[in-house]
């Protein structure tokens, strides 16, 4: 077995007993991705000579008996959207290509001073719009399970790079289910945590009300381990949550029993593969007998979450993304006039899918459909909001599939945008309420795809969450690797 | 209800030079989704407040003190045209 | 003329002089090397995100406690969206319709008459950048373009909006001027034309004289000091009217000043630009204001010109003498106020402080000379004056050393030799001596021959070497002689 195969906590204690260094397991990651990354392309950059430099100096500091902590030497992967001084950050957008930052977002320099090794910078939906990382202006990434498909996305770069072991963990950002859903197809762990709780502060904004950084990993403790370096009020971002980070692992092996889960009516049914149906049902009688209570729901604004959400997000997404204009970084396609090198710049620039969302959003906020739109959709929010507060009154986690499919065909839905919206219908409401989630892998279908299941929990409820999410794992006994992660090194 | 999109009016705000086969097509693909998400009318949502942040934050201040500046060299490094320490633009067709 | 009433609106845009810019932690700085005060947040680089300066909140308030606003007890920003170079992320933080302060007004004396201008609010938002247009015939090459500086992109601003309550061209002028005036006493902006860090538009509309409804209004802008405000808005006047008067109709639009021309123009219009998709900005969160802050915040307010011109008068000063020393220099209208309190009279002492006083001041500026007085100075030489201690004259010299360092009023006349002679005992010596010397005055006078009164006085006060308190030596002469 390849150190590239190894979880964070075991390469942890492989560097600390002195078996492996930073340097091999940094050689084992890359090795990995010159097999893979002509296939799968996870990476938008691989940052060779930084990270080299980050491994040595995380050896050298272990060394002389400095330990920065459970990610210190542990190579890792960065979406595109993390703003990151002097490596470009892209969002896979024409747009921004070869743009260089002048700093370090808040995430990133958590990372760097935890001693963790960042190995480059993941393939993502052109700034987090889609959910297959097909929406890249320089080519999608393929799954690792199955190279027809999709990773799904946004953050399928990470993901894909997490499960073949061209990184021990990554990060995302998950704005409508862009961590969980490309967690979910490509078979690895990816937690969305409660909004404020992870500093946005340079991560490239997508729809700030939402936008949420979380990580994705080979388990569950891993997750957690990533999510508890980053985690942590950020003065520079105002929507920082400022009281203290919930306490998750005193409970984290505590196990299913008492543990009231309500299975959310709303998200199942038609449009959901029976293979994930399946998966659901049969890990759900396995919590039951292990003592946990299992509670029909209905949460019905659930059914108007889509709606609620291709309103706000995109209607926040025009306005954020007008800075990209040709005036001061990025792309310019030149014009007689300072707007028409505006308008060139942008329509160039940027791909139909986010010109499509900017559209939208641009539309739902104009003059005389504000109300009707934007305003209507951040009411339902509210409304959102309250019945899942109301609903934890009486159970303390809530269950779904992440995605209602497998991973599906590149193409399959390119041609369709509604129905590529479809695929994250599951994840949309957490990301609306601002709630923790996470999507654990708990089979493969006959295809031999993974299958992932969704745990949500009410705001700052992380620790019944992880705790739930562990015992899924467990009861799951999920051990597969995609074949790719096995080639010989 | 039919849904009206004045799509030329939405680039025009949103800045982007669009082709009229590009503007038609947007139309067609915006109205679908509009329709669908038009479904959000139906609910009543009189008295409830807009979420403004989901775990209802409020006055988050900074203090009124100085942080160091980005080094204009770094600053301009990335622009697509500098002159003199500023960026630099076509002229703006509007007046001053 | 007559048939026409102006109707005329003023939005005022105040810079706030905090230490930092209004989201990032830039210096707030004026006229630096370009792009040399600039950070993720005010450049509008991708990831960046704004925080709230606390101070700038705290001083909008101030600024609409002054103006007798009600602060809201919970309000938002918002995201304004218009595409334009100086503006780094393509919207401006502003507010909308949840601003900070709202409600209020401002007393200004105009034409000797004094009008009640409505505030309908006043809120918070960021400066743009700046640009600077490279003309066709350029300075610098035939190619035009525009270069951008982001350095005063993010400074705090306060938007003032006020009712169209103002009815011509000079209540407009008065009304910028006791706004900035307060703006400059609240000490939360330079308020300097000038330098831009308080500028003035205007909507200006005309409608005949005893009609309600409102005519189409005109957005002035370009107007860089009181008077070219004042020309402006009348000759924006003026031309509506002329419009109207040929049979045309007014056009809604944005027209600039032209100094030079003395007229306004119409400019080019940005198309589309007039739908902004306001949005509650969602990188920042709401802001409370509790009534127990509210009232911190007005219980730390300093007089306003408004209330101390009222009091001023309350005092017995006319109007005239309540603008000349509401127009003094802060400094010696704490002398006069210290002064007064220590009783003396109000309208001595103001005469004092906005004559004698301030021409002393003056020269001592021309010649960077220090000058020091004190309410009590001041007190002690009304005192002395009024008991005929000092004669007027002797007055003058005496604060004059005063100003230069010397002493007490009492102290520089006794060591100067000022002081006058109003002993009765020792004048009336002096007249006795006068009197016997002089037989046939004293005979004319009694004739009726007034006149030679005054020549007995001056006989006296040469006899006392010019020390007798002449008031005294000329009711003790009558005495005398009747
Ligand atoms: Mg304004
Ligand atoms: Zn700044």
């Amino acid at each position: 077995m390849s150190l590239a195969d190894l979880t964070i906590a075991e390469a942890g204690k492989q560097l600390r007993s002195g078996q492996a260094t930073s340097v091999d397991l940094l050689e084992a990651v890359i090795e990995r991705a010159s097999f893979t990354e002509a296939q799968l392309h996870c990476y938008l950059t691989i940052d060779h000579e930084g990270a080299r430099k980050a491994a040595e100096s995380a050896d050298r500091e272990l060394a002389a008996g400095t330990d920065r902590g459970p990610l210190h030497g542990i190579p890792l992967a960065l979406k595109d959207n993390f703003c990151t001084r002097g490596m470009t950050t892209t969002c896979s957008s024409q747009i921004l290509a070869g743009y260089v930052p002048p700093y370090d977002a808040t995430v990133v320099s958590r990372l760097r001073s935890g001693g963790a090794v960042i190995v480059g910078k993941t393939n993502l939906d052109e700034f987090a719009m889609g959910s297959s990382t097909e929406n890249s202006a320089f080519g999608p990434t393929r799954n690792p399970w199955d190279p027809e498909r999709v990773p799904g996305g946004s953050s399928g770069g990470s993901a894909a790079a997490v499960a073949v072991g061209s990184a021990l963990g990554g990060f995302g950002s998950d704005t409508g289910g862009s961590i969980r859903q490309p967690a979910s197809l490509c078979g690895v762990v990816g937690f969305k945590p409660t909004y404020g709780l992870v500093s946005r502060y340079g991560l490239v904004a997508f729809a700030s009300s939402l936008d949420q950084i979380g990580p994705l990993a080979r388990n569950v403790g891993d997750a957690l381990t990533l999510f508890e370096a980053v985690a942590g009020h950020d003065p520079l971002d105002s929507t920082s949550y400022p009281g203290p980070v919930p306490e998750m692992r005193s409970d984290l092996e505590a196990g299913p029993k008492g543990i009231r889960v309500g299975v959310v009516t709303e998200l199942s049914g038609e449009g959901y593969e029976p293979a994930v149906s399946t998966a659901m049902a049969e890990m759900l009688n396995r919590l039951a007998a292990d003592g946990a209570e299992l509670v029909e729901v209905s949460l019905p604004t659930f059914e108007l979450a889509l709606s609620c959400y291709y309103l706000i997000a995109p209607a926040e997404a025009s306005a954020n993304l007008a800075r990209f204009d040709g005036v001061r970084y990025g792309l310019r396609v030149d014009g007689e006039t300072v707007e028409e090198m505006m308008a060139r710049t942008r329509a160039e620039g940027f791909g139909p899918e986010v010109i499509r969302r900017i559209l939208l959003g641009t539309y739902s906020l104009s003059a005389g459909y504000y109300d009707a739109f934007y305003g209507q959709a951040n009411r339902l929010r509210t409304k959102l909001i309250r019945e899942i507060a109301e609903v934890h009154e009486r159970v303390d986690v809530l269950v779904s599939p992440t995605s209602p499919t497998v991973a599906f065909e590149l193409g399959a839905k390119t041609q369709d945008p509604l129905a590529m919206y479809l695929s994250d219908v599951c994840t949309i409401p957490a990301d609306l309420a601002g709630t923790p989630a996470i999507s654990v892998p708990v089979g493969l279908d006959h295809q031999g795809l993974p299958i992932g299941l969704q745990v949500m929990a009410p705001a700052l409820g992380e620790a019944v969450m992880f705790r739930m999410a562990r015992a899924v794992e467990e009861r799951a006994g999920f051990t597969a690797r995609p074949a790719m992660a096995g080639l010989p090194t | 209800m039919p849904i009206e999109i004045d799509i030329a009016h939405v680039a025009r705000l949103a800045r982007l030079a669009l082709t009229p086969d590009e503007l038609d097509r947007y139309r067609s693909q915006l109205a679908v989704i509009l329709d669908h998400a038009a479904r959000v009318q139906a609910v009543d949502t009189t008295g409830l407040a807009p979420t403004a942040h989901p775990l209802g934050l409020s006055n988050v201040f900074r203090p009124d003190e100085v942080r160091p500046p980005l080094d204009v060299d770094e600053v301009l490094s990335q622009a697509p045209s500098a002159r003199d320490g500023y960026f630099e633009v076509p002229p703006a067709l509007e007046g001053a | 003329m007559s048939t026409w009433e102006p109707v005329i609106g003023i939005e005022v845009h105040v810079e706030l002089g905090t230490a930092s810019k209004m989201f990032c932690g830039c210096p707030v700085v004026f006229g630096d090397q370009p792009n040399t005060a600039v950070c993720p947040t005010c450049l509008g680089l991708p990831g960046a995100l704004p925080v709230t300066n606390g101070t700038a909140i705290e001083w909008l308030a101030r600024i609409g406690l002054a103006l007798h606003c009600r602060i809201a007890p919970f309000s938002v920003f918002h995201r304004k969206n218009y595409f334009y170079a100086d503006v780094p992320k393509n919207y401006q933080i502003s507010q909308f319709d949840l601003p900070v302060c709202v409600d209020g007004w401002l007393d200004v004396t105009a034409d000797g008459e004094e009008i009640r201008v409505g505030i309908e609010r006043a809120h918070m938002e960021e400066d743009t950048g700046k640009s600077l247009h490279q003309g066709s015939g350029g300075r610098i090459h035939a190619a035009t373009s525009t270069l951008l500086d982001f350095n005063r992109s993010g400074v705090p601003l306060v938007e003032i909006v006020s009712r169209p309550d103002l009815r011509s061209a000079a209540q407009a002028r008065a009304y910028a001027q006791d706004l900035r005036a307060l703006v400059a006493e609240l000490g939360v902006s330079d308020a300097r034309m000038e330098e831009g860090s308080i500028r003035f538009d205007a909507n200006v509309s005309v409608r005949p004289v005893s009609t309600k409804e409102l005519g189409t209004k005109v957005e002035i802008k370009n107007m860089n000091s009181f008077r070219s405000l004042e020309r402006a808005i009348g000759s924006e006047i003026d031309r509506q009217i002329g419009v109207l008067e040929d049979g045309g109709a007014v056009i809604q639009e944005t027209r600039h000043w032209d100094e030079e021309v003395g007229a306004t123009k119409g400019m080019r219009t940005k198309e589309g630009s007039s739908d902004y998709r306001y949005f509650t900005e969602p990188d920042l969160v709401p802001l409370e204001m509790p009534a127990s802050t509210v009232e911190r915040i007005r219980t730390d307010l300093p007089e306003l010109p408004a209330d101390r011109r009222h009091r001023f008068g309350q005092l017995g000063l006319d109007s005239h003498l309540v603008n000349v020393l509401s127009g003094s220099d802060p400094d010696l209208r704490r002398v006069f106020d210290e002064a007064v309190a220590l009783g003396a009279d109000p309208v001595i002492s103001a005469n004092w402080i906005t004559g004698e006083v301030t021409a002393v001041f003056r020269r001592a500026e021309a010649s960077k000379a220090e000058v020091r007085i004190r309410g009590s100075d001041l007190a002690e030489l009304v005192m002395m004056v009024k008991q005929g201690t000092l004669s007027s004259s002797a007055a003058k010299e005496a604060l004059s050393g005063v100003m230069a360092g010397e002493g007490s009023p009492r102290e520089v006349a006794e060591a100067r030799d000022l002081v006058q002679v109003s002993d009765e005992g020792l004048i009336g010596a002096a007249i006795d001596q006068v009197l016997a010397a002089n037989a046939e005055a004293i005979e004319r006078l009694r004739g009726g021959e007034e006149k030679v009164l005054g020549f007995l006085v001056g006989q006296v006060m040469r006899a006392t070497g010019g020390k007798a308190d002449p008031k005294l030596v000329n009711a003790l002469l009558r005495q005398r002689i009747t």
